[in-house]
């Protein structure tokens, strides 16, 4: 068996992000029986809450408690890592803008194999580990192969592995805060400028009438919020439509907008990226209204209705408007 | 005649000779006025080329129609009115000023010609002309002043108004007036006063009125007020000629020049650059208005002609809608832009290098027209504005200032010849809604045509509009014309691509499609969207004949070989909707109405004021239905609105782009159920006798 | 400021339907159409802006094969000074960190302060940016949506974060950033822009040029490789409504109704 597997923790305020777990998921996918250490990274109280959370469910937890790693900053935490993981160490971490910020450079520092964004992982076999990744969108996967003899940096995506509630193990938590070596960078983190908060909060809707590109047109913006108001809902949108100006960067929904966790979620003209899919939190029921039947937002919709949104949607608003 | 009063020529003035100032006055005011009208030149001179000295008997007719007939005054009824009155008073009394003018230092001069029974008759004329000026400037005033028409009114971000400007000139013109009918009438009082036979004034006119009024005024009194308005005149005259440059009444001298100088062909964009074939583009150093000079001489022309009447604007359906365009302001800033950068005094004489976009004109505003061309059609002076809009996008597109929502069909339309990006072989999917009886034939080495139909983007790729595509290869059929479609080889006509100012993509498009054309080897065109008929008739080259469906159907339905069925539902009323590129821009105003009453049993209403050549835009065609304009309203549901006040409850148009937006305004309305939208090759289709 | 942007070609997206060919190994490219890969297109844009506001020079670079020419051609229309293509029949089949060891070469042969990359590209996986910067051993930043320059030393740069925040660092010259869409509104490029370029002379690099062993680079050295594409079978996915528009709508206020959709 190749080297230990380590998996690196996002967290926020004292509360480890949801990809922690998903993260151990992935990790026991490459290598079943490997112990897998969780590496949290931070300061104080909060460092020390999220040490002790994921040592509920990870056997190994090694904390670096530094001031200058009170902001997660890649390049920081890049050097970090270089400090103090073995040469042939597997490293799993969210594809998340951390993710996407520190794995690239993490994998050339540690002179191991880079793949970033998987959604599935087949197994390894010979040093060779074999996952699944999208292009294209997610119009097409593929199979990659790679050789993790010499370690690995694998960036999983958020939400593509499901967590094992049965796994808990009382985990320890080592300091490694004195391995931590010299942590200087050549870029320095300054602040967060928090995105507008625009006259309506998403995050905070039951029920979300949520439209995409299928929407065509500014003026068809009015269907969905006819439809919206007739349901007692919110109107939410994907990214394309607040690049487009159409709606108010506050209503997107999605990794680079508003993460939302409604009971209801109407999906109207959106496709079903992974970066929109990836703001909606929760289970919610799911409900999309597309005319390419091949649309991925299907496959993970509860009900679909294979209908131009144009036509369907005003028809559905006078119905329960009717009633 | 014997004369009682001193003339003015043998008058004394401040203890001058009168004749000094009778001198001076002229000399001073035409010294003044031609150094000003060198400065008005220069830009003109420095400006791009422009070809407009050709097919000058056209020129003479339009500048008999337009200029001396006034032929586009009366649209505007009372103000047409009132500008015919001064404009021919200014004709009258031109001659009658100059003469007054010269016997200030030769008396007793007389115009050659008019010293028989023609001068006084003309002295009748003259004085009836003044007359009527004169209430004409009144009632101008009382109307600009007190009543305030609203196309007058300035918004505030196009600077002050102008009214004070228009009131001080008619002040100016009614001080002409009354100071030359004091100078006669005072002449007359006196000669009465004396016995001495009088110069016959028009009764009831003003320098008749006058001279009851002065009957009783001593001589010397007379001499005073015949003196004093002699020269109240002369300086007024003068003043008004120099002042006359310096704004809107600069159109009193170039308006001759602008009418005869105008644009003769309707339809058709200029070229890049005069003088430059097309295949030379390349090696020109820029494309488009960037900077003031790059404009035409003409366009320059334009702006130093602007009224400032404001038909225009009234008329624009982006003005109207509240888009950041309004045709009349892209003159006026053009002009002050002029008047500020060769300015009377000072200067360096070197042509302004700054941009012109994001100083005096933003992009929105020049993005915002879609080129219906009503502005044109009004204007009284002949200012053009769909050249200057085209060469200011071209400008635009060069230096890369294309709206983001437009760089995406462009670049669709580079790539596979369609704004949306839709597959070439999946051009003429459309045909497959039709059944065997309708056989389409693609025109390749197997097929062959007499006729093509030419498709074009919307009809071919569009959901909704492929009914129209249908409904006219359904017509083809049924009249036996031997048809054919391009299918994959057909690329965009890029009607909309030339007028947004992507000439070189428009040019591609059209090398593509001649080719298409001519493999196909047809002997006519026919197509039914106004855009691709305006391009292929207007743009191209060398092309067989072609014609709209509308003249199609209506010579078939003349000739008995379209028989058509009573309407099937009576209780409607139909509207129609002129397109712009059908009719305004190619005058096909009686084409498609005679194909839609050819259809018996319907009833059909105008909606009066808003049709024919004042049509109304629906919101534009093409590229138009990519850009996100800033506007209040959307001109479709204007439009809408505008048939149901006529009393209809189906609009037929004759455009794809037309049926787009108005469909969708009926929907946006919330008029749905009320109001309909037909093409009217559907609506012919539909009612088509199958033989 | 010397500026380097790497550039792709990429099947554009946006205008084709992606499927996997009969073989399984590849995507059906017959009737793609390519065009410059949409962030790199942002990147270069900012760079121009840079540019016009510091002065400096904008060199465009892509790696590719002969027909990635054209899209060096497009951003030079769009106003970059230099164009580069990087090609060699050994560089095919690369990994990331292939395609980063062949752009590292690239950019020893300059002398560049800045060095931007698209934040990803659809038929990419979003890794060379970072990569690159670790080889070169300059700081990097991902995901920027603005740059301010501070002085000859350093740029104020955003980063897109989670929930729509932006990460504000200070990061030093030279550095490496990978651009984020929506960092401003690229120029349009015109088939005349194009026309001006089409003459200017592109240098083509290959592996002997940058002084590469075959063996560092293409499938050779690739740790990282596809082996296949694939559509994966349809999952459980929606129950997907039948009927009338009426009745689809009726069964959807029905089903609304019990989740709690509707108040």
């Amino acid at each position: 068996m190749a080297g230990q597997v380590f998996t690196y923790i996002v967290h926020k305020e004292g509360v480890a992000d949801d990809s922690a777990l998903e993260l151990m998921a992935a990790a026991g996918k490459i290598y079943p029986e490997a112990s897998v250490a969780a590496i949290v990274t931070g300061s104080g109280a909060h460092l020390d809450a999220v040490c002790d959370a994921m040592a509920a469910s990870y056997p190994e937890v090694w904390k670096i408690d530094q001031d200058v790693l009170a902001y997660p900053n890649a390049e920081v935490i890049r050097r970090l890592l270089v400090n103090i993981l073995p040469a042939d160490a597997v490293v799993v971490l969210a594809h998340d803008t951390l993710g996407m910020d520190l794995g690239p450079g993490l994998s050339i520092k540690l002179d191991s194999v880079f793949v970033p964004d998987v959604v599935g992982v087949e197994g390894v076999r010979d040093n060779v580990l074999t996952v699944v990744r999208q292009e294209y969108s997610g119009q097409v996967y593929t199979h990659v192969r790679c050789d993790i003899s010499a370690g690995a940096v694998i960036n999983v995506r958020p939400g593509a592995f499901k967590p094992e509630e049965s796994r808990s193990a009382a985990g320890q938590v080592v300091d490694k805060s004195a391995q931590a070596g010299d942590l200087s960078a050549r870029r320095r983190f300054l602040e967060v400028v928090e995105a507008e908060v625009g006259d309506v909060d998403i995050t905070k809707a039951d029920v979300l009438v949520s439209v995409g590109r299928g929407i065509e047109d500014l003026e068809n913006i009015e269907i969905a919020e006819g439809l919206a108001e007739a349901m007692g809902a919110v109107v939410s949108c994907s990214r394309p439509i607040v690049d487009a100006k159409w709606l108010e960067k506050a209503r997107q929904v999605g990794t680079s907008g508003k993460t939302v966790k409604p009971k209801v979620y109407l999906a109207l003209g959106i496709s079903g990226s992974f970066q929109h899919m990836g703001g909606i939190k929760g289970s919610p029921f799911i409900v999309a209204v597309n005319k390419n039947p091949k649309a991925p937002i299907f496959q993970v919709a509860d009900v679909g209705v294979v209908q131009d949104l144009l036509e369907f949607v005003p028809e559905l608003t006078e119905k329960i408007k009717a009633k | 005649m014997e004369s009682v009063l001193t003339s003015p020529a043998a008058a004394s003035l401040f203890g001058l000779p009168a004749m000094i100032f009778a001198i001076i006055i002229p000399l001073l005011g035409i010294g003044v006025f031609v150094y000003i009208i060198v400065r008005r030149v220069t830009p003109l001179i420095q400006a791009a080329p422009d070809d407009r000295l050709n097919r000058v008997p056209e020129r003479l007719k339009m500048v008999l129609k337009i200029w001396l007939a006034q032929w586009r005054q009366p649209r505007y009824l009372l103000a047409g009115i009132i500008h015919i009155v001064i404009f021919f008073g200014f004709l009258v009394l031109g001659i009658r000023s100059i003469s007054l003018v010269i016997i200030g230092f030769a008396d007793h001069f007389v115009m050659p010609g008019f010293g028989g029974s023609f001068g006084r008759m003309y002295n009748v004329l003259k004085d009836y002309a003044a007359t009527l000026v004169l209430i004409a400037c009144i009632t101008a005033a009382v109307r600009r002043g007190l009543f305030k028409p609203a196309r007058y009114a300035v918004p505030p971000r196009y600077g002050h108004g102008h009214t004070s400007e228009a009131i001080f000139v008619l002040g100016l013109i009614s001080t002409l007036m009354l100071s030359e009918s004091l100078f006669e009438a005072s002449q007359a009082a006196a000669q009465v006063q004396q016995g001495v036979p009088a110069e016959f004034l028009a009764p009831l006119s003003l320098a008749w009125i006058f001279r009851q009024m002065l009957s009783g005024v001593a001589l010397a009194a007379l001499q005073g007020i015949h003196l004093s308005t002699y020269f109240i005149h002369d300086f007024t005259f003068f003043f008004f000629l120099c002042f006359l440059p310096l704004g809107k009444h600069f159109h009193v001298i170039t308006s001759l020049f602008n009418v005869f100088f105008m644009r003769l062909e309707k339809g058709r964009v200029k070229p890049v650059r005069y003088g430059v074939e097309d295949d030379q583009l390349d090696e020109l150093e820029s494309f488009g208005v960037k900077k003031f000079t790059d404009f035409t001489w003409k366009h320059i022309l334009d702006f130093y002609t602007c009224a400032d009447c404001g038909r225009c604007s009234d008329r624009c359906p982006a003005n109207t809608v509240g888009r950041p365009l309004s045709p009349r302001f892209v003159s006026i800033k053009g002009r002050d832009y002029a008047f500020r950068h060769y300015p009377l005094g000072g200067g360096n004489g070197r042509p302004p290098s700054e941009p012109l976009m994001g100083d005096i004109y933003s992009a929105d505003e020049i993005w915002s027209c879609t080129t219906c061309g009503a502005c044109e059609q009004e204007c009284p002076l002949g200012i053009e504005y769909i050249d200057k809009m085209v060469d200011l996008r071209r400008g635009m597109v060069e230096e890369g200032m294309v709206p983001q929502s437009l760089q995406k069909p462009l670049g669709a339309l580079e790539k596979r010849g369609n704004p949306w990006g839709i597959m070439e072989k999946k051009r003429a999917e459309w045909t497959k809604a039709l059944s065997e009886d309708y056989p389409v034939k693609i025109l390749d080495r197997k097929n062959s045509a007499a006729t093509l139909y030419f498709v074009d983007s919307i009809s071919s790729y569009d959901d909704r509009m492929q009914s129209l595509a249908c409904a006219t290869a359904k017509i083809l059929n049924g009249v036996g014309i031997d048809f054919g479609i391009l299918g994959k080889a057909e690329r965009d006509s890029g009607h909309e691509v030339r007028r947004f100012g992507e000439e070189m993509l428009f040019q591609d498009l059209r090398a593509h499609n001649t080719d298409a054309i001519a493999d196909a080897g047809v002997t006519r065109i026919v197509t039914a969207d106004p855009h691709a008929f305006n391009a292929l008739k207007n743009d191209y080259a060398e092309l067989p004949p072609v014609e709209h469906i509308s003249q199609t159907i209506a010579r078939h339905v003349k000739s008995g070989r379209l028989r058509l069925k009573p309407v099937e539902d009576r209780t409607k009323v139909y509207t129609y909707h002129d397109p712009c590129y059908l009719g305004r821009h190619n005058e096909l105003y009686d084409e498609p109405r005679a194909a839609i009453d050819a259809i018996p049993g319907l009833k059909r209403v105008e909606m009066t004021g808003n049709c024919r050549d004042r049509s109304f835009c629906c919101g534009g065609g093409g590229l138009m239905l990519f850009y996100e304009p800033e506007e209040e309203q959307r001109m479709g549901v204007l439009r809408v609105e505008m048939a149901r006040k006529a009393g209809a409850d189906v609009i037929v148009t004759a455009c794809p782009f037309c049926l787009v937006n108005i469909e969708d305004a009926i929907k946006v309305s919330g008029m749905e159920g009320q109001m309909e939208a037909i093409d009217l090759a559907e609506l012919v289709e539909r009612h088509m006798v199958v033989a | 400021m010397e500026i380097l942007v790497c550039v792709k070609r990429v099947p554009d997206t946006a205008e084709n339907e992606i499927e996997v060919n009969r073989e399984g190994n590849d995507i059906r490219r017959d009737d793609l159409v390519y065009s410059v890969n949409e962030w790199d297109n942002y990147a270069v844009e900012e760079a121009i802006q840079i540019v016009d506001k510091v002065g400096g020079s904008v060199t465009v670079v892509s790696l590719g094969d002969e027909e990635a020419e054209e899209v060096v051609r497009r951003e030079m229309a769009m106003g970059a000074n230099n164009g580069i293509l990087l090609a060699d029949e050994a560089f095919e089949g690369s990994d990331g960190k292939g395609l980063a060891t062949i752009l590292k070469a690239a950019v020893a042969k300059g002398n560049y302060d800045l060095i931007l990359t698209g934040a990803q590209a659809d038929d990419g996986a979003g890794q060379v940016g970072g990569m690159l910067a670790a080889m070169l051993d300059m700081p990097f930043a991902s995901l920027v949506n603005s740059i301010e320059v501070l002085d000859g030393q350093k740029l104020k740069v955003g980063r897109e974060i989670e929930g729509g925040n932006q990460e504000m660092n200070e990061i030093d010259l030279p550095c490496v950033l990978s651009i984020q869409t929506g960092i401003n509104e690229p120029r349009y490029v015109g088939i005349r822009g194009i026309r001006k370029v089409a003459s200017v002379e592109i240098p083509v690099w290959g592996a002997s040029e940058l002084g590469l062993v075959p063996e560092a680079v293409g499938a050779v050295g690739a740790k990282a490789q596809r082996v296949d594409y694939f559509v994966p079978a349809p999952g459980e996915g929606a129950e997907i409504l039948e009927g009338s528009t009426d009745e689809i709508a009726a069964k959807l206020i029905e089903l609304l109704k019990a989740k709690g959709g509707l108040k």
